[in-house]
């Protein structure tokens, strides 16, 4: 793998390449074995040093998934994954803990640059002293499949909080990883989750201690950069009583030829009073025009709003894979907890997005808002699934659901699939669903004014996007906003 | 400034344009009037590029550059202003983020250095004033939510921020009551009515042109120029009609 790294010819391919973040940096990688089996397992559960009851639990879920089919009920057209056809754990070459960023390989800082992650960011991973950012991010970053360097970690702990890569968590905070891991996404969920559960390979896990708000906002980027690696990233994020932190993740990943599986797993808890705000921004390479290689991203999110008053909010800008197939979703088992989903899914040439949310009503006078924007461009299938449930013994739930669809050309599919359950009459449910098209009309109208095509398409989505769009931080709107334009180029003319 | 030759243009295959030709230098107002059917809003989109239309025979000439050959971006960043008959609108999008991004594109095609957010919020305050729009609509999406009237004033406010060489101007006065013609009148005079510009303004009625009193009016009726003359042929066409001049 590594010797046909040739930097001449990454650079060419990369100026050549309409996707931007299309390339390969030549760290030296760590593979296990090519294939999965319990070696594989045992293979990624040595190489972090887990304990033993980390072990077996993945084991049982290895062999749980050994059992299990692949879930066939979205509207995704793909080949049979060949599970045994590729690598499941990549890491940089083992190197001493680093204790500060200018540690950090140059080449990864480099990587980050051209992903264009913020400047406040880049700062702090550039270890700029006295220059105080903008707003302050703390940045956990994986990089293929483990946490690089982790900023601000003694300011954050001054706060009680604990930000750790997942394989640090295990080792440092075994009982609290304990305690939750596997509570509101069981080994057994399904079949992308129980994989994930036997073979993940890092991740974050965040603990906000009784009555905290987060000093900073919680970064972690996720790069995709060995080839045939597949990603399996396990977030856990914990909000006790009373506490808040906005946690932001964002992804890029380089081009490649095949295709690259993804199966993320996101846990977060919120106890009484408290709220997690999860922004993210997806990016990975969609495919090339013809539908060639891209990412296969299968993730599942949950969020168990255990406390009252928990809240919940999950903000998601999809503009990359070459098929989405996640549903983050809440369950709202707190009285009067909240959950919100807002979200943008792009798709153009030949992407796939089959996405929504769930929003499992248990507790009394809990409410949910789901704001879905489907955008469809060249010859995509973009679906929206969403569930809203109401247990028998949840009175007064409210929910509101707006699902708006924007088709560009006419070649392309838009879908809506509401599923409503409601097994107690206090409910009040409102759906809203719209269906339209850029028209002619406004294409013209903005083009008259000076605008190119694809800047008028842009604006043109940026404001069908933007009740989800304003929902995320600062940064990551101003990033959304050019991916949104970034990922329909060519979609017009 | 604009040279018109002879152009024929259909949509759908329906011959609209039949032969027009028309010539405008700077400093001149011209008003293009005629019954409905005759091809005034066509000749409007012809020149500004608009899909849909087209071109079966002639030239159009702007400022020595073929203007036909251009796409509708760059003929805006060339200089020509198309003022809509029915402004659309554009959810989501502030009129002060839509015109910065289309005033910045329009001076990179040209090679100019784009403006501060600063240096184009005075400029877009001037202008909203001038147009008796407040500057908060100016933050509302483009259009949305805006009277008939309000969309119009904003044609103006858009026309005076980009400050072209040419406006192209298709009906602006049509539902505007009295006062907010007058505004527009005193708007299209104060921006366009310069020794090194030119107006083609298109309407209906005389109404607007006793606010903007143009140089030379014609007559559009068939695809073609049928009669021009001075700022007084408006008000002969509104007293006898054009029935005896179409014929």
């Amino acid at each position: 793998m590594t010797d046909v790294r040739n930097r001449e010819a990454h650079e060419a391919v990369e100026e050549a390449s309409t996707y931007k973040y299309g390339f390969v940096s030549d760290i030296e990688q760590d593979f296990a074995p090519k294939g999965l089996s319990e070696d594989t397992v045992r293979f990624i559960s040595a190489k972090k040093g887990e304990p033993e009851w980390m072990l077996d639990w993945r084991l049982k879920a290895y062999a749980k998934w050994l059992t299990m089919e692949t879930p066939d009920w979205a509207k995704l057209q793909m080949a049979p994954i060949d599970y045994q056809d590729a690598y499941y754990y990549a890491a940089p070459k083992e190197k001493p803990k680093l204790g500060s960023l200018d540690e950090v390989d140059p080449e990864i800082l480099r990587i980050y640059e051209k992903l264009g992650i913020p400047i406040a960011e880049q700062k702090l991973l550039a270890g700029v002293e006295g220059a105080e950012p903008p707003r302050r991010i703390a940045v956990d970053a994986v990089f293929d499949s483990v946490s690089v360097a982790t900023t601000f970690r003694a300011e954050l702990e001054k706060a009680g909080v604990i930000f750790r890569s997942i394989s640090e968590a295990i080792r440092e905070y075994p009982d609290m990883v304990k305690q939750w891991l596997g509570k509101v996404v069981p080994a057994h969920d399904n079949y992308f989750a129980t994989l994930n559960s036997a073979v993940f390979s890092d991740g974050t896990f965040v603990y906000i201690p009784e009555g905290v708000r987060c000093p900073m906002e919680l970064s972690t980027y996720f790069r995709i950069n060995a080839a045939n690696t597949g990603q399996f990233e396990r977030t856990l994020i914990v909000a006790d009583k009373g506490s808040y932190v906005s946690y932001l993740e964002g992804c890029t990943a380089p081009m490649r030829d095949e295709n690259q599986l993804h199966a993320a797993v996101v846990e977060l808890v919120v106890l009484d009073d408290a709220e997690i705000k999860y922004s993210t921004v997806q990016n990975w390479y969609p495919g090339d025009a013809e539908g060639k290689g891209g990412i296969y991203n299968f993730v599942t999110k949950r969020a168990l709003c255990q406390g009252k008053n928990s809240k919940v909010s999950w903000t998601q800008v999809e503009t990359g894979s070459a098929v989405t197939w996640k549903y983050p979703s809440c369950v709202l088992a707190g009285e009067n907890s909240v959950g919100e989903f807002y979200s943008v899914a792009v798709t153009n040439n030949r992407q796939q997005a089959d996405t929504g949310t769930k929003m499992i009503h248990l507790g009394k006078g809990s409410r949910s808002t789901i704001v879905a924007k489907g955008i469809s461009a060249g010859r995509s299938d973009n679906t929206y699934r969403g569930l809203v449930r109401v247990g028998p013994t949840a009175e007064n739930v409210r929910n509101f659901t707006q699902c708006d669809s924007l088709l560009l050309g006419d070649q392309c599919g838009a879908h809506t699939i509401p599923y409503i359950e409601i097994r107690n009459p206090t409910a009040q449910i409102e759906h809203e669903a719209t269906t339209s098209k850029i028209s002619d009309d406004q294409m013209f109208y903005a083009m008259s004014r000076g605008l190119h095509p694809e800047t008028a398409v842009g604006l043109i989505v940026n404001g069908f996007a933007k009740e989800v769009l304003q929902q995320l931080p600062m940064e990551f709107a101003v990033e959304a906003q050019k991916l949104l334009g970034i990922s329909l180029e060519g979609s017009v003319g | 400034m604009l040279k018109i030759e002879n152009l024929h243009a259909e949509v759908d295959g329906k011959a609209i344009l039949k032969g027009l030709t028309l010539s405008l230098d700077a400093g001149e107002i011209h008003a293009i009037m005629g019954p409905n059917g005759a091809g005034k809003s066509t000749l409007a989109y012809v020149l500004g590029g608009r899909p849909g239309y087209e071109i079966t025979g002639g030239s159009v000439t702007f400022q020595g550059k073929d203007l036909l050959g251009l796409a509708p971006h760059e003929r805006a960043a060339a200089g020509l202003f198309l003022g809509f008959q029915y402004p659309v609108e554009i959810p989501g999008i502030s009129n002060v983020q839509f015109l910065r991004t289309a005033l910045n594109a329009q001076k990179k095609e040209r090679g100019e250095a784009e403006l501060s957010g600063g240096a184009f919020l005075k400029i877009a305050r001037e202008q909203a004033d001038g147009l008796g729009l407040d500057m908060d609509m100016m933050k509302r999406p483009v259009n949305v939510g805006f009277s008939g009237g309000e969309k119009k004033r904003n044609e103006m406010v858009q026309m005076g921020i980009i400050d072209p060489a040419l406006a192209v101007l298709d009906e602006t006065d049509s539902g505007l009551d009295i006062d907010a013609l007058r505004i527009v009148g005193d708007g299209i005079n104060r921006i366009m009515r310069k020794p090194d510009k030119a107006v083609l303004l298109i309407t209906h009625y005389q109404r607007l042109l006793d606010y903007v009193r143009p140089d030379f009016v014609h007559v559009l009726a068939d695809g073609r120029i049928v009669r021009s003359g001075g700022a007084d042929l408006a008000l002969e066409l509104e007293r006898d009609g054009y029935a005896g001049i179409a014929a």
